[in-house]
């Protein structure tokens, strides 16, 4: 009985969290309406002309990355105070869907700086790191990445084997840290080391680091199947020094503030798979409707039509998923389970999408001339990357078990 | 420094979307189709808030006419850094038969109400293609016009405008109060910033009557019928230079 009103007052939780949310589930205020407007004016203009060169010559957007950045869009939650735009997670995850929308990498490259670098330090630092960490890097001039992942873990980020131990007035580093996302471009990482490995994951601390910087090294630049505008590669620390002010939040906090900050990463990269969802759509459907076979254009037959019925479902409702992750973060409800739901569903739906598209446009599906191929490699990593989909189910799984607690 | 630049934006259907004929004929499909600021009214408000930016005016006022969806297309001039804007409230049968002599009335009416010193519109909206509202208002108000603009420059009272004509490019001087028209290369504009449109949310839109700026609505067209283009006929592949002649004159084009 007590636990039927448990799961009861769990689902009054989610859905309460006011009417007005419900409602901009089912149409966004005007604010959101005209920022999503300017992201899709500038994805569109901007960032769909140059994306397949740059996913061909593997290049940073770099103007681009500056352009987005006088807009607000690489700080979109960071107060004004600080240089950012001070919007709300929604904003956010509508501007990182539209900018993926017209180039993936540029939607990552965008997400991993607000939600991965300025996140935590807006989370988690001192007034004093705010100041110095933050303002450089809303305006597209730095960018910033997060280093976790190892060459020995990715899913098992308890077990982290890089350390920092304490030497006069520094923290000294030491250790790989693998698979780092805009890492070649970046100019500050928050990594992460344990400062005690008796303690596990209670062990692990967060530690602002800036780049380049004696001591921190870049592993060559992985060769990706996708997002291949966006820099990957290794940071190789070999006594690194960094000052002990650059401890972000206190020793041994340093795994809660990587979950927490990857919850709130998830909406983003949700946010991103959307997007690359969205564009395959579009392409699929824009396609039918021109291509002719056995004398009407493809759009007229069932299987095509049930294809992208399907498409279109699961797009939505990872959408409406990720936009619900978004309001209760807004409303500062606990969102982890909806933020791994809509995650784990935006990326199998950004998969299924591009796989869907290129069976839709058959042979032209497989060349590159048409940007299908592309979503269909950029869709890829991330039902990977900020949780793979079988740690997303077991965040869910979790969450949802928690509340039948017996 | 001039005190106040009004500019004039048109919401029109967005130029991406494909137009279609309504099956009566009677115009074109407006129902549930993507609609956005004119291009050329962009490119207008564009050149008045870099106007502000450079001190040179005071303040920039964006006027719609049509009904309330017009506010959209005035809050995103807003988010470009337009300061206030005015929205003329035409509805219904009135805004179907809006053309470019209504609107330059009413816009030469807000010119003097608003204390204006300078009127710049987009050179012509892209659905109608009139190219005569800016002409109009500046005729209404009998203030001088620089049309075609590709580039602007105030100069004490005075503005110098570069004009995109047929045989090139012509630089005149006129004198303030004046209307410009835009057109293409006069600038880029300006993504809206997320910043910015906060702050557009925050700045005001009043509403007017035409009646109140003593504008009769009445229209001296009527339109009666619209049609599709032309289907786009095969071409024809000839061999010689004398078979393209003989076919040409044959077909009573030479």
């Amino acid at each position: 009985m007590s636990a039927l009103i448990k799961a009861r007052k769990a689902v009054g939780l989610a859905v309460g969290c006011g009417a007005r949310s419900l409602t901009q589930l089912a149409e966004l205020p005007e604010l959101h309406q005209m920022m999503r407007q300017t992201c899709r004016d500038y994805a569109d203009r901007e960032l769909a002309p140059i994306a397949a060169q740059l996913d061909k010559s593997h290049t940073f957007p770099a103007k681009q990355v500056r352009e987005l950045g006088a807009m607000g869009v690489m700080a979109v939650e960071v107060p004004e105070s600080l240089g950012g735009a001070g919007m709300d997670y929604l904003a956010y995850s509508l501007a990182i869907e539209e900018l993926s929308r017209g180039c993936a990498s540029t939607g990552v490259i965008a997400s991993v700086n607000n939600s991965l670098y300025l996140g935590p330090v807006l989370k988690f630092g001192s007034e004093e790191q705010k100041q110095q960490w933050i303002p450089p890097f809303t305006t597209g001039e730095k960018v910033g990445c997060f280093a976790l992942s190892e060459p020995g873990n990715g899913s098992d980020a308890g077990a982290a084997s890089t350390v920092a131990r304490q030497d006069g007035g520094e923290w000294v580093l030491n250790g790989t840290k693998a698979w780092i996302t805009n890492c070649w471009d970046a100019s500050a990482s928050v990594v992460f080391a344990t400062t005690d490995k008796s303690l596990k994951h209670k062990g692990i601390s967060a530690f602002l680091v800036p780049m380049p910087h004696p001591g921190l090294s870049l592993g060559k630049k992985e060769d990706k199947l996708g997002i291949r505008a966006s820099s990957t590669a290794n940071i190789i620390l070999e006594d690194c020094r960094v000052p002990l002010g650059n401890l972000l939040g206190e020793r041994g906090m340093g795994f809660k503030i990587a979950m927490q900050t990857l919850d709130s990463g998830r909406i983003g990269i949700a946010s991103q798979a959307l997007g690359i969802a969205q564009a395959a759509l579009d392409c699929a459907a824009d396609y039918a409707h021109k291509r002719t076979a056995f004398g009407a254009p493809i759009a007229k037959m069932q299987a095509i039509q049930f294809k992208l019925a399907d498409m279109a479902v699961a797009l939505e409702s990872a959408r409406l998923l990720t936009w619900k992750a978004s309001m209760l973060r807004d409303a500062k409800k606990p969102f982890s389970k909806e933020a791994a739901m809509a995650k784990l569903a935006a990326s199998e739906a950004a998969t299924f999408c591009s796989h869907q598209a290129i069976q839709v446009l058959g042979g032209m599906g497989y060349v590159t001339d048409m940007p299908a191929e592309r979503h269909y490699r950029d869709a890829r990593i991330t039902e990977i990357y900020e949780g793979t989909s079988e740690i997303q189910r077991l965040v869910i799984a979790n969450q949802v078990l928690k509340e039948y607690q017996q | 420094m001039a005190a106040r630049v009004l500019v004039g934006v048109k919401r029109v259907i967005d130029y991406a979307v494909k137009i279609r004929v309504k099956p009566d004929n009677t115009g074109v499909v407006t129902d549930g189709v993507k609609h956005s600021m004119n291009p050329f009214c962009e490119i207008a408000v564009e050149e008045a808030v870099r106007l502000k930016e450079k001190k040179l005016v005071k303040e920039v006022v964006a006027v719609s006419c049509g009904p309330q969806q017009v506010q959209e297309t005035i809050r995103t001039a807003l988010a470009m850094g337009a300061d206030r804007g005015i929205h003329v409230e035409v509805s219904g049968k009135d805004y179907d038969t809006l053309g470019p002599l209504q609107v330059s009335k009413i816009l030469a009416a807000l010119a003097k109400k608003e204390e204006a010193s300078l009127v710049i519109l987009g050179k012509q909206a892209i659905d109608d293609d009139c190219n005569q509202t800016g002409q109009m208002t500046a005729a209404l108000l009998d203030w001088p016009q620089g049309t075609f603009a590709s580039e602007v420059t105030i100069d004490g009272d005075k503005i110098k405008v570069i004009r995109e004509i047929d045989g090139g490019l012509e630089t005149i001087k006129i004198n303030m109060p004046a209307v410009v028209t835009a057109d293409l290369r006069l600038n880029t504009p300006r993504y809206a910033t997320l910043p910015n449109i906060m702050k557009a949310k925050k700045k005001k839109i009043a509403s007017v009557k035409p009646g109140e700026l003593g504008v009769d609505l009445t229209s001296r067209l009527e339109v009666l019928r619209v049609e599709e283009p032309a289907q786009r006929q095969a071409g024809v592949k000839v061999e010689t230079v004398e078979d393209l002649v003989g076919k040409l004159k044959e077909a009573g084009r030479i």
